[in-house]
């Protein structure tokens, strides 16, 4: 893997507000059905096709997710120009922004989050004068150290030129005033919100390096515990988890880091990859530290970056090591257990390294989108490629949350067990009586010792598994026995 | 409210989804953006008392997901094809198309669309909750008023059958609750209630018997008054409007004798009724009396709503009239239509003989907690959302959420409606505040 770190003479971060969204930037696709071998094959050659449904669930859209990222940074405000029920998602950042404050001893307090409360007469003549009456609320009731404000489908069909409303204020209110494209309908593919979030703040925030840290390594994460630690600390590295619970001066500073990494390559790939061409922070390419193979190269790749080679490997021997005996106990228990994991792709990924290495079978998996690229465009960093060594010809499938893709599946392959993230998912799963696994803290399982955890957490999950039990006898799924008779992709474009 | 909001408590027009969800066996069809779905159910759903995504609602919500595709060249292909997709996979007996931002900016013509598939006998409608229309109060009255008008026809009065129109689902994280305690009052005078949303509530044949029904009821301040009105045109039916929430002994039985009145049912079976339920109620109360005289170490003395309102003049009167508690400041917070206004600053001007309480319309954080600032000289009860866990803390106060968003309370069946719910209520909040003293 390449170290030699070129600052790019043509930006990679486009000054004017905006990303490319990931179907144009990545040749990203929604809805797949084959093997990870197939998919890695196709998606080298360029040759690789969206299909899309001609029938639909709801999905989830670049707002919800640039919205996410921002609102948990502590002294920022975020307003959403958009009709109120774009707000549905605040209550959620809320409880995350409490629940984490709590868990990192913070002071709890409420997200600090605005909405414009777009109406018809606004549709019909502009509100950019909304905008701008925001941030002075926002400001008059925060003091924030920056803004940042989030376009919507509404706000970005009537034209909204938020642009040199923005620049008015940031000039009378002397901080820095972001504005994030992140309109629902741009893309299908909603991690384009995390990189239209993180644009904003390559674009407004940090700032170049006057010093170096080279100690410092920048993790893009969300809101999981600090299992970061156990893996930098022994090599004299801090983790500085980013972009949630951070504040404007934290962020300034990423360029003076050591390296970024990141605990899903689907997640920052725009922002580790802008760090690097623009700020000149290496970024580590390898996929993220989940499962026993996935820490080793992930470890001996920062290792090298960060100048720390000499110490790695015994670092390895001994974690390898101490981990060994709980970890053969779980993988009897294990024995014979089948598991599907439907996720984000990269975490998904990771997931599946996991549960093979706690000995338990994969029967297929589901992720929710497909990158045919990251943005550092390095195959070496491809975590569906690192994945294909042990499941190159498992039913593989990419599918937005379309439960009723899921359902059929599922009830065709019938895991013991199905590893599931994102919201209100899990239930369609019980349903069917499966033990529904839902990741909530995507850290759980880092590392090697995230083996062991995330093992007994599983296993003690599976031992009464009373939830799906009662679901499956009393609940029902709103399906047809046509749907669920039909093969599980035939509403994919070409199949039906 | 087409102001600025912090903190906003209502959603948009789209959020009669949740209304659909509600109807056992509706589904749901969202003509709108591919998150739109997601964040309504997110916000009324999820995370206001964990309510859920039950049979049809959640991940299950169907959605054309419109995209760059569809805004540039129109979405109506793109519907025709996922409503065929719905009527193949989705086991429903009534489909409620929605039309979002997106498409209704885009001009699509949903309403063409979805008739073409109701003229072949297919029980669905269109509902128009473009989400810059208002709140997701107004989505739900959209939707109600689209399913009478597209799918119901006159039948035979059915004495007695009386349709309620009272807590909108999902928006009031305690309706499903709060409708069964409907049920059980009007069936213990004598009536036939017609409840539409919940649990065996009997999904479309219970709203194909609406105008069967000899009465509507609308019990809530102002949401729901415009379909009844509606009812009125279309069949006729006579309504009566019951503005404050009937909880504890005295509103409740208050409300009981005015549906009483307003129906002519039997007054010997609604006065033994009433007795009966007084009598339990007041055998509770005189039990906790001893803990409300006596445990007065830092009980807070007055209290705030921070509600829509639904809740606020009930619950009010409820903690100053049997409870002994004063109003310190209360805030409406769901944007009643000006009709409505000056009969709910009315109700509070007269709380209690001699009691009022001032009070604001507003959904907005900055406002409400400059308000609470500048009111507030002692500890208050606030009752609330949980965005008003922070000036509840800034005040030294305690907080109970009642209104949404919910996050910090799991929700399932309780109710805060009639005598049951009063006592359920001062549990809930003397909990809370017990809690915080050991």
């Amino acid at each position: 893997m390449t170290t030699e770190i070129q600052v790019t003479s043509k930006s990679f971060v486009q000054r004017d507000p905006g990303v490319a969204i990931r179907e144009r930037r990545l040749g990203s696709i929604t809805g797949y059905s084959g093997t990870p071998d197939e998919l890695v094959q196709i998606s080298r050659t360029g040759r690789l096709q969206e299909r899309e449904r001609s029938f639909t669930q709801v999905g989830t859209c670049s707002s919800f997710c640039a919205t996410l990222q921002l609102s948990l940074i502590q002294d920022a405000v975020v307003i959403n120009h958009a009709p109120a029920g774009c707000a549905g998602d605040f209550p959620m950042f809320n409880l995350y922004n409490r629940y984490g404050q709590g868990k990192r001893k913070l002071d709890r307090r409420s997200s600090r989050l605005l909405t414009t409360n777009l109406n018809e007469r606004d549709t019909i003549f502009g509100a950019t004068g909304k905008v701008l009456e925001a941030i002075h609320k926002a400001y008059r009731t925060y003091h924030p150290r920056a803004i940042f404000v989030t376009a919507s489908c509404t706000s970005g069909i009537i034209g909204e030129d938020l642009e040199s409303t923005i620049e008015q204020a940031e000039k009378e209110l002397g901080i820095p005033i972001a504005s994030v494209n992140c309109e629902g309908f741009r893309s299908q593919v909603w991690a384009t919100g995390w990189d239209a979030a993180y644009n904003a703040i390559l674009r407004k925030i940090v700032r170049p390096a006057k010093i170096k840290r080279p100690e410092s390594i920048n993790i893009i994460t969300f809101i999981g515990e600090d299992y970061f630690s156990e893996l930098l600390q022994p090599l004299g590295l801090v983790p500085d988890l980013i972009v949630p619970f951070t504040k404007i001066e934290q962020l300034e500073k990423l360029s003076e880091a050591g390296a970024t990494a990141q605990m899903c390559s689907t997640l920052g790939t725009y922002f580790s990859a802008g760090l690097e061409k623009e700020y000149g922070v290496p970024e580590i390419k390898a996929p993220p530290p989940y499962g026993l193979t996935g820490t080793d190269t992930w470890l001996r790749e920062l290792a090298y970056v960060t100048g720390k080679d000499s110490i790695v490997e015994q670092f390895i021997s001994a974690e390898r090591s101490a981990i060994k005996p709980e970890l053969e106990e779980l993988k009897k228990r294990f024995t014979g257990i089948k598991a599907f994991v439907a996720a984000g792709p990269s975490h998904g990924h990771s997931s599946m390294a996991v549960l093979q290495d706690l000995g338990i079978e994969l029967v297929g998996s589901c992720m929710f989108h497909h990158d045919a690229k990251l943005d550092h465009g390095d195959p070496a960093g491809d975590t569906l490629l690192a994945a294909t060594t042990r499941s190159g010809r498992m039913p593989y499938s990419v599918c937005n949350k379309q439960s009723f893709e899921l359902v059929n599946l599922l009830r065709r392959l019938r895991p013991d067990m199905v590893v599931v993230r994102h919201p209100s998912l899990a239930v369609s799963i019980a349903k069917l009586g499966i033990p529904a696994f839902f990741i909530d803290d995507e850290h759980l399982a880092l590392g090697y010792r995230g083996l062991i955890r995330y093992g007994k957490k599983i296993f003690n999950w599976l031992r009464n598994p009373a939830i799906e039990r009662n679901l499956s006898r009393y609940s029902s799924l709103p399906y047809t026995d046509w749907w669920l008779e039909q093969q599980p992709f035939s509403m994919l474009e070409g199949e039906l | 409210m087409t102001s600025i909001l912090q903190h906003p408590r209502q959603l948009c027009a789209l959020g009669g989804q949740q209304s659909v969800a509600a109807i056992e066996r509706a589904i749901p069809i969202l003509h709108a953006g591919p998150g739109c779905g997601f964040k309504l159910h997110t916000g009324l759903g999820s995370y206001n008392g964990y309510q859920g995504g039950g049979y049809s609602g959640g991940a299950a919500i169907v959605s054309t997901n419109t995209g760059e595709k569809e805004v540039v060249f129109g979405g109506e292909t793109r519907l025709r094809s996922v409503i065929d997709g719905a009527l193949k996979v989705m086991d429903g007996d009534l489909f409620v198309v929605l039309s979002g931002c997106t498409s209704e900016l885009v001009g699509d013509d949903t309403e063409h669309v979805v008739s073409e598939y109701r003229q072949r006998g297919i029980p669905i409608v269109y509902a128009a909750t473009g989400g810059f229309r208002g709140s997701n109060i107004i989505g739900h009255e959209i939707v109600a008023k689209a399913i009478i008008d597209q799918l119901l026809e006159p039948r035979n009065v059915i004495p007695g059958l009386m349709n309620v129109w009272s807590s909108v689902p999902y928006q009031d994280a305690f309706w499903a609750g709060n409708l069964a305690s409907i049920r059980e009052l009007l069936t213990g005078l004598g009536l036939k209630p017609n409840i539409l949303f919940g649990p065996n509530s009997g999904g479309l044949e219970a709203w194909r018997r609406i105008p069967a029904a000899q009465f509507n009821l609308v019990l809530s301040s102002w949401a729901g008054v415009s379909i009844v009105r509606h009812l009125e045109e279309r069949f006729g039916t006579p309504w009566l409007h019951c503005p404050t929430l009937p909880i504890g002994g005295i509103e409740t039985s208050r409300f009981l004798r005015e549906v009483q009145a307003f129906t002519q049912v039997d007054t010997a079976v609604a006065n033994s009724f009433i007795q009966e339920q007084e009598r339990s109620f007041h055998y509770f109360f005189e039990r906790a009396a001893d803990f409300f005289l006596e445990f007065r170490w830092d009980m807070p003395g007055d209290f705030v709503t921070i509600t829509d309102s639904f809740y606020g003049i009930g619950v009010s009167r409820l903690l100053t009239n049997e409870f002994g508690l004063l109003p310190l400041h209360q805030f409406v917070t769901d944007d009643p239509p000006d009709e409505f206004r000056r009969s709910i600053q009315e109700d509070y001007a007269k709380i209690a003989p001699g009691i009022s309480s001032d009070v604001t319309f507003t959904s907005d954080g900055e406002e409400i907690n400059n308000i609470l600032r500048a009111a507030a000289s002692s500890s208050p009860i606030v009752l609330g959302s949980v965005w008003d866990r922070d000036i509840a803390q800034e005040l030294g106060g305690c907080h109970l959420s009642l209104s949404s968003p919910i996050t910090d309370r799991l929700v399932t069946s309780c109710s805060y409606l009639g005598y049951n719910g009063g006592l359920r209520l001062i549990e809930d909040l003397y909990s809370s505040i017990l809690t915080l003293t050991q």
